[in-house]
This record gives C-alpha cells, sequence and structure tokens, in this order.
C-alpha cells in the first residue's frame, strides 16, 4: 500500500491509465498514509468520504475512457483555498467554523480535471510566515531531520503542510500559494519542487486574499514533471479575476525535453549575500555548471536594486493585507468574541480581532496600517512602490539583454529547528524570503527545484527565475536541472 | 450650438451684526447610477427588494472573492461626464478607502481618489430667465455605495441590509461656485434633470438615489472675486461640510442656518473650526458630527485586484454621438423654433419626457398655442389627476389635432375645452368628437346673420339702448352665442353684430 502513496503524479496517471491501479486504492493508500502521519501535523481538514466519491467517479470515467488530465490523482489543498463545504479557514481562528458556499477557481479546476481531494493542507496563519508556526492548528512539521537528531525541524512556510505531505508521501501533490517565497521555501526545505508562476496565470478567485498583488497559487509537487502537469490544470483564465491573464494554456508537460542548448543562464551577482553559507554558495556553484554541461551559455548579471526587495516586500505586503483583512470584524462569518454587558460595534470589532488574529497577523495588519497613514504614505508605501518598478526594471533588462532564465539559492539556509526562531527579531524570520520575493514584486514565474543536502542531511533548492508568461521554458530549465541534480533522497521515516 | 444669453445672479448677502456677509458653496452629489447590476459584482440592484436578498459574495465580502468592473456603469459614468461638458480620463483607477463599519462588509469602499475616470465640466444653473450662474464641476468620479445599518428595530440590536451595499454611485463634485442656498436647489435641480435626460441616474431623491454633500463657507464682500481671479483658498472662509442631504428645501435651510452660525463665530471673534456636520431638520439646525482631528484616515491605496481602468478615444466619441439633446440645447432649440418665451420652454424642458410629448403636439402646429395647452391645460389637468405625463390619458397626437383644430378656426377656445375633457377622459380622438357632437364652429356668415337678426328682432329696447351705449354691443354677442351653442364664431358673430346695430 504504502508504494502507492510514493507515485508521482506522472506514474500514477500512467498506472492509472493501464489499469495497474484504481483511484480507490491510491485514494485508499493516501488516506492511511494520512492517517499514520499525525505527527507531522501536515493535514488538519480530512475529506475521506469527499475523496473515496471522487476516487470512485473518477474510476469511473477512466473506465470509460474519458479520464480528464488529473483523474484519479489524490491531491492535498492548502487551507488558503475556499472549498466547498469543507472548513476553509486560513489557518486562523478568525475563520473558525466557516464553511464556503463556493469553490476557489484553481481547486475547481483541479476537481474538473478530475484530481481527488483529500483535504486541507497546514500553513502558517493567512499565508503571513516562512515556518509555519503561526498556523492555529500549531505548526507542521518536516519529515526531514538532521541525520539522528531528532529535533523538530520546520517544513518552511507559508505553505508548510503542503511541503511537508508531499515530502512524506502523504499525497501525491498539493497546491500551495506563493506571495513572498511561500511555495518556493518550503519546497527547498522539504526535498520537492515548487513553483510560482507569473502573477495573473492563476485565478486568486476563492483563495484567501493576503497580498492581492503579489499572491499566487501553484503546484508543490515530487518533480519537475509533476509540476508541468499540475500548473496546467491550475492556470488559466478566470473572468471573476479581473487581474487574472486573458492567455492561452499550453501543455507545459510536453516542453520538457531537457534540452537547453544555447539557453543563456544569468548569475545575478547581488544574491551572493555576505555571510551565506558555504554549502549554499557551492549548491549555487554546482547547479552554474550542472547547466553548463547541458549546453546553456552562463552569463553574470546584475539586478542592481535587489537589496532593496525585502524592505520593499515588507511594506507593500502589509499594507495590501492591513486592508484585505478588514473584512474579519465578526459580523458575517466566522468567529466572533464573547461580549460584555455595553459593548458596541468598537468592542466588537477590537476584541474579535484581538483575539482571532495571532500575532504575526497582528504585527503585519499594524505595520501595514502604518506605512498607509497620512502623512507616512509616501515615504513608505509610496516609496516602497517606486522599488518595485525598479525591481522589475532590472529582470527586463536581463532579459532584454537575452538572458532566458536566472539561477538563484532559493533559501539563506536548510530547514531550521522549530521554536529556533521564535526569540528572534522578526526580520531574522522574514530574511528567509529574501532570495524569493524580488520574483513576487517583479510578477515572474520562480521554481524551486532540489538540488542536493547539506552537511547534515538536510535538502537544499535552487531557483531559477523565467521571463513572464513562459513557465514552459523555465519548467524545461529546471527539468534540466533536475536531470543533472539527480536528487532522489527520501526522508527517513520516522513519524 | 444654440445658446441663450444670461448674466450671473447676485450672491446672496446675508446683514451681520457688524456687516454683511456672503456664502461660498461647494456641493458633491452622489448619484446612483441607473444600471440593473452593481458595480463590482453582478448582484441586482432593484430598490424595494427584500432585506440581503440582492447580496452576491463579493458584496458581503466572502473570504477570496474579489471585485470585476461592470463595463455598462462605467459607459454611464462616461456619459454623464459627457453631458457635463467634462474631460474624460482614458487612463483612470480604484482606490480603496478604508474604515470600518458594518454596513461596509469588506471594511473598505472602492472608489477613485488619485485618477477619476472624469475630470473637469460644468453646469449652467437657471434661475431665473436670462440669469444663470455657470458652476465648475471639478470631478466625477466611481465608487460604492454602503449598505444601510438599521439601529430603530430593535432596543438592543442593530440590523445590516447589505441590499446597497455595491450599487454604482457616481460623485460629482463641484467647486465652490454656488453663492447662496436657492442658487444650491436651482443647482440639484438643474444636475438632475440632466442625469435624467442623460438615463443614467434616476434621481429619485427620496429612495436615496441622489443626495448631497453640501460644503458651507462664508466671507465678505469682494473676498471669493480675489479668490476666483486667483483661485486661492486663501480669501475663502474655513467650511464646513453637512453631510447626506437628501432634500432639496431642508438643503436650502441648512446652508442659511450653517451660514448664520458661522456668522455668529466670526463675528463674536471665534473661528470656525473645520469639521463634518449632520442637519437636524426637526430642529433646523446643524450640529457637529466629526471634527478635523477626529476626521477618519482612509489610508487610501490603488485597489490591487482592480487593474487600471483604461478606455478607448472610439468608445467615448460613439457615447457621445449617442448622447440625447440636453435640457440648455433644447431649451434654446424651443425658443428659437417656436417662438417660446424662456420660461416657458423652461418648464417644457424641465423633464425630457414633458419636452417630448410637447413636440409631438407641436408638429406642424403652431408651437406657442401648443406651448399654452399643454402648460395650462395638461400640466393642470394631469396635476389634479396626480398622474405624470407618461401615462397622460390623452394621446400627444390627439392634443395636436386640438391645437389645429383651434388654430384653423374649426373650433372655439371655449369649446376646445370641453373637447379636451372629452378627448382626455374618453380617449376619443377629437376631430371625431367635433364632428359627432356638433362641435364644430359656426364661420358661416349667413347662419350667424340669422341668429343676430333673431336677437335683434326679439330684443328692441335692447337696440335702443345698445345704439346710445355701444358697449352694450357685447350683450348681442353674448346672446348670439348662447344661441348658437357656443359653436359661433366670436369674431364674426361680433364683426356682424356691430354691422346690424349700426355702430
Amino acid at each position: 500500500m504504502s508504494e502507492l502513496t510514493k507515485l508521482t503524479l506522472a506514474g500514477a496517471r500512467d498506472a492509472l491509465k493501464k489499469g495497474d491501479v484504481t483511484s480507490l486504492e491510491l485514494t485508499e493508500a493516501c488516506l492511511g498514509a494520512i492517517e499514520g502521519a499525525g505527527a507531522l501535523n501536515a493535514f488538519v481538514h480530512q475529506t475521506p468520504d469527499l475523496a473515496r466519491d471522487r476516487a470512485n467517479a473518477a474510476d469511473e470515467r477512466l473506465k470509460a475512457g474519458d479520464a480528464p488530465k488529473m483523474c484519479g490523482l489524490p491531491i492535498g489543498i492548502k487551507d488558503l483555498f475556499c472549498t466547498e463545504g469543507v472548513p476553509s479557514q486560513a489557518a486562523s481562528r478568525i475563520l473558525e467554523g466557516f464553511r464556503p458556499e463556493y469553490e476557489s477557481t484553481v481547486s475547481a479546476q483541479l476537481r474538473d480535471a478530475g484530481a481527488v481531494m483529500l483535504g486541507k493542507l497546514n500553513m502558517d496563519e493567512f499565508a503571513m510566515g516562512s515556518s509555519n508556526e503561526t498556523s492555529v492548528y500549531g505548526n507542521a512539521v518536516n519529515p526531514w531531520r538532521r541525520g539522528n537528531d531528532e529535533t523538530q525541524l520546520t517544513p518552511g512556510g507559508s505553505s508548510g503542510g503542503s511541503a511537508s505531505a508531499v515530502a512524506a508521501d502523504l499525497c501525491l501533490a498539493a497546491t500551495g500559494t506563493d506571495t513572498g517565497g511561500s511555495i518556493r521555501q518550503p519546497a527547498a526545505f522539504t526535498g520537492i519542487t515548487g513553483i510560482k508562476p507569473t502573477y495573473g496565470r492563476c485565478s486568486r478567485w476563492g483563495i484567501v486574499a493576503f497580498a492581492s498583488s503579489l499572491d499566487q497559487a501553484g503546484p508543490m509537487t515530487k518533480d519537475v514533471r509533476d509540476a508541468a502537469i499540475m500548473l496546467e490544470a491550475m492556470c488559466g483564465h478566470d473572468p471573476k479575476d479581473s487581474t487574472s491573464a486573458e492567455l492561452a494554456v499550453p501543455d507545459f508537460e510536453a516542453m520538457l525535453t531537457g534540452d537547453i542548448r544555447g539557453k543563456v543562464i544569468g548569475i545575478p551577482r547581488e544574491y551572493r549575500m555576505e555571510g551565506m553559507p558555504e554549502e549554499i554558495e557551492a549548491l549555487w556553484q554546482k547547479g552554474t555548471e550542472m547547466l553548463k554541461d547541458a549546453g546553456a551559455e552562463i552569463r553574470d548579471i546584475s539586478l542592481p536594486h535587489t537589496k532593496y526587495a525585502l524592505p520593499a516586500y515588507y511594506v507593500i505586503a502589509p499594507a495590501e493585507a492591513s486592508s484585505n483583512l478588514a473584512r474579519y470584524d465578526g459580523v458575517r462569518y466566522g468567529r466572533r468574541a464573547k461580549l460584555s454587558q455595553g459593548d458596541g460595534v468598537v468592542e466588537m470589532y477590537e476584541k474579535t480581532r484581538a483575539e482571532g488574529f495571532g500575532h504575526e497577523v497582528q504585527r503585519r495588519v499594524m505595520v501595514g496600517t502604518y506605512v498607509l497613514s497620512a502623512g507616512f504614505y509616501d515615504a513608505y508605501y509610496n516609496r516602497a512602490r517606486k522599488v518595485r518598478t525598479l525591481i522589475k526594471r532590472d529582470f527586463e533588462q536581463a532579459f532584454d539583454a537575452g538572458v532566458d532564465a536566472i539561477l538563484t539559492p532559493a533559501t539563506p539556509s536548510a530547514a531550521f529547528g522549530l521554536g529556533e526562531m521564535a526569540e528572534a527579531d522578526p526580520v531574522q524570520m522574514y530574511l528567509n524570503d529574501v532570495f524569493t520575493v524580488t520574483v513576487n514584486l517583479a510578477g515572474l514565474p520562480g521554481i524551486s527545484v532540489p538540488t542536493g543536502l547539506d552537511r547534515q542531511g538536510l535538502p537544499l533548492g535552487l531557483q531559477l527565475i523565467g521571463r513572464p508568461w513562459e513557465e514552459g521554458d523555465l519548467l524545461n530549465c529546471a527539468y534540466s536541472l533536475e536531470r543533472a541534480a539527480g536528487f532522489v533522497e527520501k526522508p527517513a521515516k520516522w513519524w | 450650438m444654440l445658446d441663450l444669453t444670461y448674466d450671473s445672479p447676485k450672491p446672496k448677502v446675508i446683514a451681520g451684526a457688524k456687516h454683511d456677509w456672503e456664502l461660498v458653496i461647494g456641493m458633491e452629489v452622489h448619484a446612483q447610477i441607473s444600471s440593473r447590476a452593481k458595480l463590482f459584482s453582478g448582484a441586482s440592484t432593484r430598490f424595494g427588494a427584500e432585506p440581503n436578498s440582492n447580496v452576491s459574495f463579493v458584496d458581503a465580502a466572502m473570504p477570496g472573492m474579489l471585485p470585476v468592473i461592470n463595463e455598462y456603469c462605467v459607459e454611464q459614468a462616461v456619459r454623464t461626464g459627457l453631458g457635463l461638458k467634462a474631460q474624460i480620463n482614458l487612463w483612470s483607477a480604484f482606490d480603496r478607502k478604508n474604515y470600518f463599519y458594518p454596513d461596509q462588509p469588506a471594511g473598505y469602499q472602492i472608489s477613485q481618489l488619485y485618477h477619476p475616470l472624469v475630470g473637469e465640466g460644468e453646469i449652467l444653473v437657471d434661475m431665473e430667465p436670462g440669469i444663470a450662474r455657470k458652476v465648475r464641476i471639478e470631478r466625477i468620479h466611481v465608487e460604492q455605495d454602503a449598505g444601510k445599518s438599521i439601529h430603530d428595530m430593535d432596543p438592543a440590536m442593530s440590523f445590516v441590509d447589505l441590499n446597497r451595499a455595491g450599487v454604482a454611485l457616481m460623485e460629482i463634485v463641484s467647486r465652490p461656485d454656488i453663492r447662496g442656498p436657492e442658487e444650491a436647489a436651482a443647482y440639484i435641480t438643474k444636475l438632475r434633470q440632466i442625469l435624467r435626460y442623460l438615463g443614467t441616474c434616476d434621481g429619485n431623491m427620496q429612495n436615496g438615489n441622489l443626495r448631497a454633500d453640501v460644503n458651507v463657507s462664508v466671507c465678505r464682500p469682494g473676498a471669493y472675486e480675489k479668490y476666483m481671479e486667483t483661485q486661492d483658498f486663501a480669501h475663502l472662509g474655513t467650511r464646513c461640510e453637512i453631510k447626506n442631504m437628501n432634500s432639496m428645501r431642508f438643503i436650502q435651510l441648512a446652508i442659511d442656518h450653517e451660514a448664520k452660525r458661522q456668522i455668529a463665530i466670526l463675528e463674536g471673534g471665534g473661528t470656525v473650526e473645520q469639521e463634518t456636520r449632520l442637519y437636524d431638520p426637526d430642529k433646523n439646525e446643524t450640529r457637529s458630527m466629526r471634527s478635523k482631528e477626529e476626521a477618519h484616515d482612509y489610508r487610501y491605496f490603488p485597489d490591487p485586484d482592480l487593474l487600471p481602468l483604461e478606455i478607448e478615444q472610439g468608445w467615448v466619441d460613439d457615447i457621445r454621438a449617442a448622447l440625447p439633446e440636453l435640457p440648455d440645447e433644447k431649451k434654446a432649440r424651443f425658443v428659437k423654433d417656436f417662438g417660446l418665451s424662456e420660461y416657458d420652454a423652461s418648464v417644457l424642458t424641465a423633464e425630457h419626457e414633458n419636452a417630448a410629448y410637447f413636440e409631438q403636439v407641436a408638429a406642424g402646429n403652431d408651437g406657442k398655442l401648443a406651448a399654452n395647452w399643454v402648460i395650462n391645460e395638461l400640466f393642470g389637468r394631469l396635476k389634479k389627476d396626480d398622474r405624470d405625463i407618461t401615462d397622460s390619458p390623452i394621446a400627444p397626437e390627439n392634443l395636436g389635432q386640438i391645437v389645429g383644430l383651434i388654430k384653423s378656426e374649426e373650433i372655439s377656445g371655449k369649446i376646445a375645452k370641453d373637447v379636451f375633457e372629452i378627448a382626455y377622459t374618453s380617449g376619443r380622438e377629437p376631430r371625431e368628437i367635433v364632428e359627432t357632437e356638433g362641435m364644430k364652429q359656426v364661420t358661416d356668415t349667413g347662419a350667424i346673420e340669422a341668429a343676430v337678426d333673431e336677437v335683434i328682432a326679439a330684443n328692441p329696447a335692447q337696440v335702443e339702448k345698445a345704439k346710445a351705449n355701444p358697449k352694450l354691443a357685447g350683450w348681442f354677442v353674448g346672446q348670439v352665442m348662447k344661441a348658437t351653442g357656443g359653436k359661433a364664431n366670436p369674431k364674426a358673430v361680433n364683426e356682424i353684430v356691430q354691422a346690424k346695430l349700426g355702430l
């Protein structure tokens, strides 16, 4: 049974097609794996009945020879996605008991492509965090450990539950969302693949908003091929999201040739950070060599405004969040605080939001409110917007000069221990996003590919950044890197 | 373009205890855009629906919901801008105005602060024939309405109705060019008239689809002229904003009261604080709602859920080409083409339905006579029945027939009123009424002569008196008219009576 859960999407798809296995068998195997993985705290709401129903329906369609592309494949959905009739609370207390009457566009497309939802996955509250420690459900746990050291490690965040579940073979793949690195950082921490597509590729409709101009959904998978398969099912134009692009969706999988001869790979010198661990530096170098060996041209490039990206991000994202989260007021849905005699509407807001939001969310709402305030708007928000324009231009200039993709480390370190950052300055935690936020600010596609292990046996990933709307080429580049790196390690099961 | 010349009215002067003061008024009018669907959600805008029945997931600000612009609402706002001779901005953008209130589910209102859809325009506000005030429009932006909080249904609880939440509004912002309470009311009247002509707002103030925030300040005579020269607000007094007015009468009362309040403060040596005030019609006074210090910090920023609103010049041109004739042009044309007085033209063009009715009556007829009949007979009769022109029981063609029958002297003005009454109540055709009922005016001099002879023969004493006092000839005319059932042409009767009496 457990072998079934180790299948990739592509492997399972082919096995289903051949009739070697049924969707119900795959689904039961995953449900069993989830059952045995409580220690990982990856799945926070399980939907076994729904899963079995969908698996049975998928088996019918497979039998009838009318199977859509992800027919019968069991996956997990991040709790940020609204799923009809199923708890969807963005890992926040304030959405306690909320069961939407609608299905997000992305999860609806996956459903329509035949995928089987197993349940909802843990995450940082409202996707704000880099360690999954801000979740109301408690943190998810990384299936990887430092050798024999039993210290529990973070799976990263905010899509920590998704990363943990895929890395531990609880599901074949999962959805994630990425506002500043929330797909790519946890993918790197858990040795899996995660792609954030170009802003506007996936509909944001029905996904609880964190920072609207940065949020994008994307797949978190066991390999690049699976990322191509699942991304194709997730993206496409949605008239319900004004920022969704009216572009045709290519057959991404068909673009995976592994041939990157003649492609120009940029190595941005500004990503060589002071105090960067040697191992990361070495990995980056190794990745560069691999792409070169595959026939790509390596070029040093400059993205001069990189150092302003993190501060700009931590102005823009909280500003948008402070406004997006204003709707959680206890009036219409979710949790409403118990009120005392004489309390009015202001007390209802204050008490509801004080007990409904965790500390990190409150911090960002306050930061965001501050930077939008009269008298500070120009100094913070407007300046951050200008920086954003400059960062975008840096990338445009590189691409205009002929660069096809840019290779960087995905994270400044391997997964760290849960609680290790508890006493640290919040900015220390924010530094996790240093290599990833630029991509969100510029709206570009970025993919994290597992490329090696560190000295302690933890996975490390590299990031490839592509041209806007050219996820196909980016995936192919990542595919080439993946093949060269030959990363096949799996965490030893301890849970 | 036809234009009627006009002079500007004198500003209203209020005599203070120490000296004279003038008023300076600017208005922000919130006009509900006529559209069956809301601005960003597609939900219905039907008025009077069950509470919370016209509410989509977007209107209720459910998690993950996103706004999508209703293109028809944009078209309506562009149409309005063109009707106010305003600049249309091909690139505009939506901003969020953040504040907490239970009838504002998202915690922000989507509006346009930084880049409005419509820029500068103007409205000519008619005061009386030949007198009008040109009021400059600063901008029109498109925004969502809020829902409604209901505090008086339960002693302990408040209720929220979101039917109106998300309905499209245009905020039409004027410059401070309005100089008195009457002008303020006339401004609203004219704006409403134009919006109704354009079909972009129903203008129903009772239903709240036209509401005004009124900015009032006072200054010494001469200061306003300095402001107009320099556009420097420093020449004007500190303004107070009176929020959410939806009655012409109360707008005037509130302005008057507010001006006097400010004058009393200034003459007492105090300073007017910039603040938002509410008018209480029961007490006829304005009360402070919040001071400048308590003013909300709305933390406006561009709405990241919406792309900038980019429209094509060609589309704007198409809308412009399809604009209806507007009140000023229509009025000028009525004066010119039908020879109407400006007053009558104003009355007839006040509502475009009236103007359209009149034009049908006037078609092929004497314009002035048609105007008289529409204004005096028809409007009076409709008012008596509390009916609207759109459900007038008499069709414009039929009233046109009556006017034609009068002009061709087939019936007298007096008989015409009877014909009108029959046509109005029965719906019958005037020509047929006149024929069937034998109401045709007698212009046959032979018949009239016979009737006159008869009256003269029967009243020899009166004949003598009339010969001595020619003014008594009228008595004979009356007798003849009576004898002919009012059908004789009075002019002809008069002439024949005079001749027969040898006067």
